[in-house]
């Protein structure tokens, strides 16, 4: 017993006397060991190029840089390039039809070539190769060409006037890939390089060791990373596979993983894991927000080909504003945010959330639920229940509705509760799901994509890439509704159409200063909300979970959320 | 038997090109899209570009043909090459994913290994555990050991392993902390500790399945033992004063084991098929897990692939367990 207790005390100050040491050793490149992700959609390729989704988009930003990043609260990080082009500092010309950057002094790939302005040249002939399918082909939109200035500058010229010219090679989307290693890989041939597309040569702080298409993938530091005491971890297993519940408790029950993403998951089931005191849940907000997106033009099937279409008339009273915010005025968002959503949620009056320069306050009454009163507005107006059966009638035509989404249990309990509440107010709606796959699928033959939206409201959840809203908010352009002539594509989902509304996006995409961009953004957004053919629900953030002796993370929710992993280290 | 084995292989072919065609008929006539996962962010203009890329808008049939052919030539001589180090194969096109953009028969001959290791060892322990179960059920029939036989197997059968797998991990992984609930599909076993860290993740999966696939068979067992012990040449057996133990392990478990082997051989192309839910709670980077991913990102050439290699399979062990019909009971001929 003595003895055991002296070999403990010996063992004790042997362990404690190198602490201090050990704490610094943490922060050494490798010096914090391995590192275990895991996503519960797995990878397919490490080429974002060719893939789009957020897994592979995310996994491969270990590997592939840009030449400037966003961080947690959107602001731009010069990454690659020293720093970021403005008109002020002669970045940026005065037309505001080209953006010349500079490559920061000794960035290697890691292979230890340079970095140069052949490789941004070769990226940009990549992604918009007619052939190639490019994922992220809308980040070189209106680019007309990309030029070698000397050694290490680049100057992107533009087809007009450009406000915010931060998109191609900006974030984690736009990274740049080696010339060297995609030469053979234009167009048609993009998916034939199957071990370039597998195990790119990147700037990043870490090297692809294996890759397992849509299971798992092994990284190891990159020798060659500029700064030399980063990463800090030596190795990452980035795993991926099984549910959003399972990678949930990997992290904060079992222990067995540092990091998992994306865990939407029934909040008191997360809060209860989070309990154990193994790990902490962090959130990022960016600018997802769910919607309903009320049709403005008429579903009804006895129209056949003209069913929601401009041509086939409006709809009989969704384009009443009255109607909308009755609707609107019903329904308990908080109580939304507390069932759904939970620590990834806020409640929200507006369709264009954040970045804060861009939103607005003007709506923020609808954040309190008023039964009462949205019920005053309809008797107000006028459109009472006439035959009795508890469904108001509006000039005749019973307020009954046909509200789909996608299929997704969140989604169908916020149904319920909406529909509970509009049966409240006197509107009938009849629910219906649809498979995420065919609602979000977009093929112009099945009847059920939100495109076509043959139903009265629709709820799914919509965002922008990057911090700039002028191309998003453009999405509600009378020009941009979905019709048969257009194979139903088109980003003005509700149909929405007001010359003002044109006239405002075409102001946007004269003015460059941020601050009147902003008022243009929230003017924008305000005439959505008062027209009441969008009512917005919850903003929605990133819900990602840490173990607790993972240290360093900052989540961005405007990048891939591993944009600073370099940072990530082992609290001892 | 030789005349019947290559008429029925001759047969095969048809119902293999039938099966296929339909298995693509289905798979392309439902509403999927490969573009439907990504984010809304990503514009409609670029989306019917990637579609384009990915040849979705070519006629069916030309889509079709493309695909059998290189299924029936190509790629044969692409896994021979491999096999062999021979350069035979052709310099052409191989039946890419929509997902990874990478052949599709490197992605099953990457994931096979798993499945045969995880389901096949939960097929065998299944069948040592179902063989002895259902013996022992039917010789000592409405014992204890009997109903506690078929309470235990009516469980395995009806719970889903969705169930028991998630039920596993929460008391074994969670609670008690004696296995881990992730399968680490990078673990190389090199010596006995990395051979003890690969028996203790596959323990979970494999008693799941085993679980399910012993009640199966032990109920078949059961049932064909229960039917030969009252036959009159059982009676015979104990009248010539055989002793019990070999009147019931010699004469009656022969004949009892032709239909179970049968059941048994019609089932191994599952254990290729790998375990879609099992593989999916566990996260073993099997088959099964390979093509749900497949189906939930609309990757045709992935699902139209493996199920058509199943169907093979399926065709071929049909076969197989038909000829091990005739070689065990010498009573069947077929010619």
């Amino acid at each position: 017993m003595k003895r055991t207790s002296i070999l403990l005390g010996a063992a004790a100050t042997l362990a404690c006397a190198p602490l201090a040491a050990l704490a610094d050793a943490h922060l050494s490149r490798g010096g914090s060991g391995h590192l275990n992700i895991i996503y519960w959609q797995a990878p397919s390729t490490l080429n974002p190029y060719l893939s789009g989704g957020t897994k592979e988009v995310e996994s491969a930003s270990l590997v592939l840089e840009s030449l400037a990043r966003f961080d947690e609260t959107g602001t731009m990080v010069p990454w690659l390039a020293s720093e970021i082009p403005t008109v002020e500092n002669g970045g940026v010309s005065e037309d505001l039809t080209q953006i010349t950057w500079t490559i920061a002094d000794d960035i290697t790939w890691s292979d230890g070539t340079a970095l140069t302005p052949a490789d941004l040249i070769f990226t940009w002939q990549y992604c918009t190769d007619p052939e190639g399918g490019c994922a992220q082909a809308s980040y070189f939109d209106g680019v007309t060409s990309v030029e070698a200035v000397g050694a290490n500058q680049v100057t992107i010229t533009f087809n007009q006037p450009t406000p915010f010219p931060y998109t191609a090679f900006v974030g984690a989307e736009s990274p740049i890939i080696q010339a060297a290693q995609f030469a053979d890989c234009l167009g048609a041939r993009a998916p034939e390089c199957t071990e370039a597309n597998f195990g790119p040569i990147g700037t990043g702080p870490f090297v692809v060791t294996d890759f397992r298409p849509n299971d798992v993938i092994e990284f190891a530091a990159n020798e060659n990373y500029r700064n030399p005491d980063q990463p800090y971890f030596a190795t990452v297993t980035f795993k991926g596979g099984g549910d959003a519940a399972a990678a949930a408790r990997s992290v904060l029950e079992t222990g067995e993983f540092d990091y998992a993403w994306n865990l939407q998951i029934d909040p008191t089931i997360l809060s209860q894991m989070e309990a154990q005191g193994n790990g902490t849940v962090v959130t990022a907000f960016g600018t997802s927000v769910e919607r309903l997106h009320l049709n403005q033009t008429n579903p009804d099937p006895a129209l056949g080909d003209l069913r929601s279409t401009v041509a086939g008339g409006a709809h009989p009273f969704l384009t009443d504003p009255v109607v909308g915010q009755a609707m609107s005025m019903a329904i308990d968002r908080a109580l939304l945010v507390e069932v759904g959503y939970g620590a990834g949620g806020q409640a929200t009056c507006n369709v264009l959330p954040a970045p804060d320069a861009y939103a607005s306050t003007a709506n923020d009454g609808c954040l309190v639920q008023d039964i009462a009163g949205a019920i005053a507005l309809l008797d107000e107006a006028g459109h009472v229940d006439t035959d009795g059966d508890g469904i108001r009638e509006y000039n005749g035509i019973p307020m009954s509705v046909l509200f789909q989404t996608s299929t997704n249990a969140v989604r169908q309990d916020a149904q319920a509760l909406i529909k509970q509440w509009w049966a409240e107010i006197g509107i009938d709606a009849e629910l219906r799901n649809i498979d995420a796959s065919v609602f979000f699928g977009g093929d112009p033959a099945s009847p059920d994509t939100f495109q076509k939206f043959f139903a009265d409201i629709e709820m799914y959840t919509n965002n922008f890439a990057g911090v700039d809203p002028q191309a998003y908010m453009a999405n509600w352009r009378c020009s941009d509704i979905p019709s048969p002539d257009t194979q139903w594509q088109g980003a003005n989902i509700q149909r929405f159409c007001d010359p003002a509304y044109d006239a405002l996006v075409d102001e946007m995409a004269r003015t460059a200063d941020l601050a009147e961009r902003g008022r243009i953004a929230m003017a924008m957004n305000d005439m959505l909300m008062q027209s009441y053919s969008i009512i917005p629900l919850v903003h929605r953030g990133g819900v990602s979970a840490h173990a607790n002796t993972l240290g360093g993370v900052r989540m961005s929710d405007w990048d891939s959320e591993l944009w600073n992993i370099a940072e990530w280290h082992r609290i001892p | 038997m030789l005349t019947f084995t290559i008429r029925r292989l001759i047969l095969a072919i048809p119902t293999l090109l039938f099966i296929s065609f339909v298995i693509f008929l289905i798979v392309k006539l439902s509403p999927s899209d490969p573009t439907a996962g990504l984010p809304l962010t990503i514009p409609p203009e670029v989306r019917e570009q990637i579609r384009e890329s990915l040849g979705v808008n070519d006629p069916l049939f030309v889509q079709y043909f493309k695909w059998l052919k290189l299924m029936v030539w190509d790629e044969p001589l692409h896994i021979l090459q491999d096999a062999t180090g021979w350069q035979i194969a052709p310099d052409g096109p191989r039946i890419i994913s929509y997902q990874t953009r990478s052949p599709v028969m490197d992605l099953i001959l990457q994931r096979m290994p798993q499945t045969l290791w995880v389901v096949g060892t939960s097929y065998i322990v299944g069948i040592l555990i179902a063989l002895p179960l259902g013996i022992i059920s039917a010789y000592r029939q409405y014992s204890w050991f009997d109903q506690v036989g078929t309470l235990v197997s009516m469980i395995g059968f009806s719970v889903p392993t969705f169930f028991t797998g998630v039920l596993f991990i929460v008391i074994f992984a969670v609670n008690l902390g004696w296995f881990p609930s992730v399968y680490d599909t990078t673990l190389v076993v090199t010596g006995w500790d990395t051979f003890w860290l690969q028996v203790r993740q596959m323990i979970m999966p494999v008693m799941v399945l085993g679980l399910f696939n012993a009640s199966q068979i032990s109920r078949y067992m059961r049932a064909s033992m229960l039917d030969n012990l009252n036959q009159d040449y059982v009676r015979t057996a104990r009248a010539k004063g055989l002793r019990e133990g070999t009147v019931v392990l010699v004469h009656v478990l022969r004949n009892s084991m032709i239909p179970v082997v049968t059941v048994i051989a019609l089932n191994v192309p599952a254990v290729f098929g790998g375990a879609i839910i099992t593989e999916q709670v566990f996260k073993v980077n099997g088959i099964g897990q390979l093509l749900i991913i497949a189906i939930q990102g609309g990757d045709v050439p992935v699902v139209q692939t493996v199920s058509v290699i199943f169907a093979v399979l399926i065709v071929l062990f049909n076969l197989i367990a038909d000829i091990l019909y005739g070689v065990l009971d010498p009573r069947i001929r077929y010619d």
